[in-house]
C-alpha cells in the first residue's frame, strides 16, 4: 500500500518534471523565435535608418572612416538643398498630376469593362477575355519597343506641345485591374441589375449608385497602386521624356546629383530621397489594409 | 430585341479599352514579331523607303553578341541566386512570424515596408551603406572607408571590401545586388506565405502535437506541403520579376550598369532592349522575344513541378 502510494508520488514528480521540461523548452524556443524576427525586423529597417540619420549629417561627418551611428548636430539644411537642388516641388507636382489623371481615367475604363464583361452578354465574349488574360503574360518590355515608336509617330515625343499625353495614354488600360474589378462585379447578385432594369434604371445610373458602391474597396486599391506606380515608375519616362521640365520623380531623383569639391554629397541626396519616400510612407500608413490586399492579389509591384 | 441592344451597349463599354488595347498591346505584339523577323531591321532606315527580308538574322546577331550574352548571364545568376534565398528565408520568416502573438502585426507592418519603396531611391540608400567614401579617385587603394556595411564587418575581423566602386569585382557586385534584391523580394513573399499559413486548417497541427512529432518534421511534412500551392505563386512570380531585373541594378549603379570604369558589366536583358529601343528595333524586338521565350518556359516547367508537388 504504502509502497503503491511512493510509486505514485514518483509518477507525479516526473510527470511534473516533464511538464516544467516542456515549459522552459517553449520559453527557450519562444525567445529564439523573437530573437531572429527582431534580426530580421532590424535589417529590414537599418536602411530607412541610415537613410534618415545620414541625410542630417553635415557632409565631414558623413566622410568619417568609422560613421557615427547617431548624428552629432543635425543638419536639417540638406532637407531645404535637396529640395530646391533637386527641384523636387515640380518633379512632385508633374508626378501626381500624371498619376492623378491617368487614375481616373483608367479607373473609368476599366470599371465600364468590367460592367460589361460582368453583366452583359455579347459575342465572343468569353474569348474576348480569355484573350485579354493572355496578354499578361507577355512582358512588358515587349510592348515598350513598338509602343516608343509609336507614340513618336503620333508626335507625342514633343512634350511642350502634348504635355504629359505620352506619359499616360499607353498605360491606361490594366487587364489585370479589368480582371479583378469583373471577379468582385460578378459577386453581386444579377438579380440587382434585374430589379434596377425593370424599374427603368439606366446602366450608368445602376453603376453609378449599386455597382460602384459595392466594389469601393477594389476601386481603392487599384487606384492606390496605380497611384504608386506613377511613384514608382522609371523607364518609359526616362526613354521618352528628355525635357527636364517633364520628368517625374524617380527620373529626377537618379539624375540628381550634388558634389562638393568633387565629392558627392551624399547627405543631400539621402535628404532627397527621404521626402520622396515619404508621401509613399505616408500613404501605406493610412491604407495598409487596402495594399497589402491589392498587392496580395496581384504579385506586381506598383 | 434586348439582346441587341445589349450587344452594341456592351461594345459601347468597351471600346475605350479596345481601342487603346489595339494600338498599344496587339499591335506591338504584331509588330514585335514583324521586327524580329526582318534582317537587320530598324525603323530609322524603314522610314528612309529600305525594305527587309525575312530572317534569322536579328536573332543570330543578339545570341552571338557579347554584350548580349553578358545580359542573360547576370539575369540567370541573379535569378538562380535570388529566387531560392527569397523563398527559403520568407518561408522562415513566416513559419516563425505565425508561431508568435504579442508583436506579430507589428513585425508584419515592419517586414511590409520594403514593398511600399521607390526601388530607385532606396537602391541609392544601399549604395551609400556599401559604398567606400574615401576611394574616389584611386583605383586600387581603399583608403577611408565610411561605409557602414565595411565597418559592420569589420567588428567581425571581415577586411574591407571594395563593394561597388571603382575597381571592384564581379562578385562583389552580386552580392550587393543580391542582398539588394532579397531585401525588397522578401514583403511580397512573406505577404502570400503568411496569409497562407493562416488559412491552414488547425486540425493539421493538433495531429502532430498529440503525436509529438518533432518541429521539423511538422515544418518539412505537414507545412510546406500545404503552403506549396502559394510557395509555387511566390516562386513563379519571383522568377518573371527576376528575369526582368533593371531598375534596382540602376538604383544602385545608375544607368552605367556596373561600377565606374566597367559599365554594363551587370547589364540586363531587360537593360539591352532599352539600350537598342532607339535604333536597333530589330535586335531589341529579338531580345524581348527570347525574354519572353525564356519567362515562358520556366513558368511552364515550375508549372509542371509544382503540379505533380502540390497537395491540396
Amino acid at each position: 500500500m504504502s509502497n503503491n502510494s511512493s510509486l505514485q508520488v514518483m509518477q507525479e514528480r516526473d510527470m511534473h518534471k516533464v511538464v516544467v521540461g516542456q515549459k522552459i523548452m517553449k520559453v527557450v524556443s519562444q525567445f529564439f523565435l523573437y530573437l531572429f524576427l527582431f534580426a530580421v525586423a532590424f535589417v529590414i529597417l537599418f536602411p530607412f535608418y541610415w537613410m534618415l540619420i545620414s541625410s542630417v549629417k553635415t557632409l565631414d561627418e558623413y566622410l568619417l572612416t568609422i560613421p557615427t551611428l547617431f548624428p552629432k548636430e543635425f543638419d536639417f539644411i540638406n532637407y531645404a538643398e535637396a529640395f530646391n537642388t533637386a527641384n523636387l516641388g515640380r518633379l512632385f507636382g508633374n508626378t501626381v498630376f500624371v498619376g492623378v489623371v491617368s487614375t481616373i481615367l483608367s479607373l473609368v475604363i476599366t470599371i465600364l469593362s468590367a460592367f460589361a464583361f460582368a453583366r452583359l452578354e455579347f459575342k465572343g465574349k468569353n474569348a474576348m477575355f480569355a484573350a485579354l488574360l493572355a496578354t499578361m503574360m507577355i512582358p512588358g518590355e515587349l510592348f515598350t519597343i513598338t509602343n516608343y515608336k509609336t507614340v513618336n509617330d503620333f508626335g507625342w515625343l514633343n512634350l511642350e506641345q502634348y504635355g504629359f499625353t505620352v506619359l499616360i495614354v499607353p498605360f491606361l488600360v490594366s487587364v489585370f485591374y479589368i480582371y479583378l474589378l469583373k471577379q468582385n462585379f460578378m459577386q453581386i447578385p444579377n438579380e440587382l441589375y434585374l430589379a434596377a432594369k425593370v424599374d427603368g434604371t439606366s446602366d450608368l445610373k445602376y453603376l453609378w449608385k449599386v455597382m460602384i458602391p459595392l466594389a469601393l474597396p477594389t476601386l481603392i486599391s487599384i487606384t492606390i497602386l496605380k497611384m504608386m506606380g506613377s511613384w514608382n515608375t522609371y523607364m518609359w519616362p526616362n526613354l521618352v521624356a528628355d525635357n527636364e521640365k517633364y520628368w517625374l520623380v524617380t527620373n529626377g531623383l537618379r539624375k540628381f546629383n550634388v558634389t562638393v569639391d568633387n565629392r558627392p554629397d551624399t547627405p543631400v541626396q539621402m535628404a532627397a530621397v527621404a521626402i520622396v519616400s515619404a508621401p509613399l510612407f505616408l500613404v501605406f500608413l493610412f491604407l495598409r489594409k487596402y495594399i497589402m490586399k491589392g498587392v496580395s492579389r496581384s504579385g506586381i509591384k506598383g | 430585341m434586348v439582346e441587341n441592344k445589349h450587344q452594341w451597349k456592351a461594345w459601347l463599354y468597351l471600346s475605350p479599352a479596345i481601342v487603346l488595347l489595339l494600338v498599344f498591346t496587339v499591335w506591338p505584339i504584331i509588330n514585335t514579331l514583324i521586327m524580329a523577323f526582318s534582317e537587320n531591321y530598324s525603323s530609322l532606315a524603314g522610314l528612309g523607303g529600305q525594305t527587309f527580308q525575312f530572317g534569322l538574322g536579328n536573332f543570330k546577331h543578339v545570341v552571338g553578341y557579347k554584350g548580349f550574352v553578358t545580359c542573360l548571364k547576370n539575369t540567370m545568376i541573379l535569378c538562380v541566386l535570388t529566387v531560392p534565398l527569397s523563398t527559403i528565408l520568407a518561408l522562415l520568416i513566416s513559419v516563425c512570424l505565425n508561431a508568435i502573438k504579442p508583436f506579430q502585426k507589428l513585425l508584419q507592418t515592419i517586414y511590409f515596408l520594403p514593398y511600399v519603396t521607390n526601388s530607385i531611391a532606396i537602391g541609392m540608400v544601399f549604395a551609400a551603406m556599401f559604398n567606400i567614401v574615401g576611394n574616389i579617385s584611386s583605383e586600387d587603394q581603399i583608403v577611408t572607408t565610411a561605409g557602414i556595411i565595411n565597418n559592420f564587418l569589420g567588428v567581425f575581423g571581415v577586411e574591407p571590401i571594395n563593394w561597388i566602386n571603382a575597381g571592384s569585382s564581379y562578385w562583389a557586385n552580386i552580392t550587393v545586388m543580391v542582398v539588394y534584391i532579397v531585401w525588397n523580394a522578401l514583403p511580397f513573399k512573406i505577404l502570400i506565405l503568411l496569409g497562407g499559413l493562416q488559412s491552414v486548417n488547425k486540425q493539421y497541427y493538433d495531429a502532430a502535437k498529440v503525436d509529438s512529432t518533432p518541429k521539423w518534421r511538422v515544418l518539412t511534412k505537414i507545412t510546406v506541403p500545404l503552403l506549396s500551392p502559394m510557395i509555387a505563386y511566390v516562386v513563379i512570380t519571383g522568377f518573371i520579376g527576376g528575369f526582368k531585373e533593371y531598375s534596382s541594378i540602376v538604383g544602385i549603379f545608375d544607368v552605367g550598369m556596373g561600377p565606374a570604369g566597367d559599365h554594363g558589366r551587370l547589364n540586363t536583358m531587360v537593360g539591352y532592349i532599352y539600350e537598342s529601343i532607339k535604333n536597333q528595333q530589330g535586335r531589341a524586338s529579338a531580345a524581348a522575344l527570347i525574354l519572353f521565350g525564356i519567362i515562358f518556359v520556366v513558368t511552364m516547367i515550375n508549372l509542371y513541378v509544382s503540379k505533380k508537388k502540390t497537395h491540396y
